[in-house]
């Protein structure tokens, strides 16, 4: 059993756990956007004082904020009990196409050229980890939502908006892809 | 106590997230290059099921546990917000590979520069708060 588990799990098994928390969720009176805990957070530090957007009953989110410290300790448990720390196995023509922008073949799950602590304490590293960080923020509170909020519970509910959104999210991963992550690699 | 279900469901979300490697700046590569099946299985897979949840849940108006309807409010009808708000996420998505709930669990993992992620993600919505009456909705 823990052998099974500790081996990278298959996408069929990963997806349907997914739709299993976003039922619990609504199971429990809640839905699953986990996005909503950035302007949550905005809201919790006092920028609700002076602003109507973060001037929210930031306390009825709670649920969210627990659900987010519950998530930063499911990495955390990963990596000290389920882990096998295997190189993630991606396609041939994958690695051949990151080589190109400098980015070795994985070691492990994420690459150090970007998410080791050197590369993240050099001028480089730091803007692309900064600039990805706003682009997230700010598109996802732009967008009403995030890969949770709009692909999956959105979709969930055929909602267009969502549908709407997730072309989005796609036309901006292949623009950076394909025309800006080769000009700043 | 109530809030137990919430941590071991985000426990549980963080655990699937890592082990199905949707957290990998790698597979969000992989993904985007339409090099691989594996993101677009995870999704399909969790949206296949989603779809079918939420229908029976709605055909049989289904409760929760306190007894209440299960509700799922429309979202507000546009196309600019979530087109041009979803492409700026994607932009940020693909260089950062992590949305909020993987960036996080990264951190978790150890992955601290996924600190500096989060922190300007945090930045990035007070950002939108600021400018939003200047933005098409």
């Amino acid at each position: 059993m823990i052998e099974l588990l500790t081996q990278p799990w298959s996408w069929w098994f990963s997806g349907a756990m997914i739709a299993a928390i976003m039922f619990f969720l609504l199971f429990f009176g809640q839905s699953f956007g986990f996005s909503s805990n950035l302007r949550t957070i905005c809201s919790a530090v006092g920028l609700g004082k002076t602003d109507k957007f973060f001037d929210f009953n930031w306390k009825s989110q709670m649920w969210n904020l627990v659900f987010l410290i519950g998530a930063i300790l499911g990495g955390f448990l990963t990596k000290q009990f389920l882990s096998t720390d295997v190189p993630v196995q991606i396609a041939q023509s994958t690695i051949e196409d990151l080589s190109k922008l400098g980015i070795g073949a994985p070691e492990s799950l994420q690459p150090a050229e970007i998410f080791s602590l050197e590369a993240m304490l050099s001028l480089k590293g730091f803007m692309i980890l900064a600039f990805g960080g706003l682009m997230v923020g700010f598109g996802s509170r732009y967008a009403g939502g995030c890969t949770s909020g709009h692909a999956i519970s959105g979709l969930s509910d055929l909602q267009i908006p969502s549908l709407i959104a997730v072309i989005g999210f796609f036309a901006g991963g292949l623009i950076m892809t394909f025309l800006i992550m080769p000009l700043i690699f | 106590m109530k809030f137990i279900k919430f941590l071991l469901l985000g426990i549980v979300f963080g655990i699937i997230m890592t082990k199905s490697e949707a957290v990998s700046w790698f597979r969000i590569q992989e993904m985007f290059r339409f090099q691989a099946f594996h993101m677009y299985g995870i999704i399909g897979t969790a949206v296949t099921l989603g779809v079918a949840g939420v229908a029976l849940i709605k055909k049989f108006n289904i409760r929760d546990y306190q007894g209440n309807p299960i509700v799922f409010s429309p979202k507000d009808k546009s196309v600019s917000r979530y087109l041009l708000g979803g492409s700026i996420f994607g932009l940020g998505w693909a260089l950062s590979g992590a949305c909020p709930g993987p960036i996080v669990v990264n951190v978790g993992y150890g992955y601290w520069a996924m600190a500096i992620v989060f922190f300007f993600a945090l930045v990035g919505t007070y950002l939108y708060d600021v400018i939003k009456n200047k933005l098409p909705h």
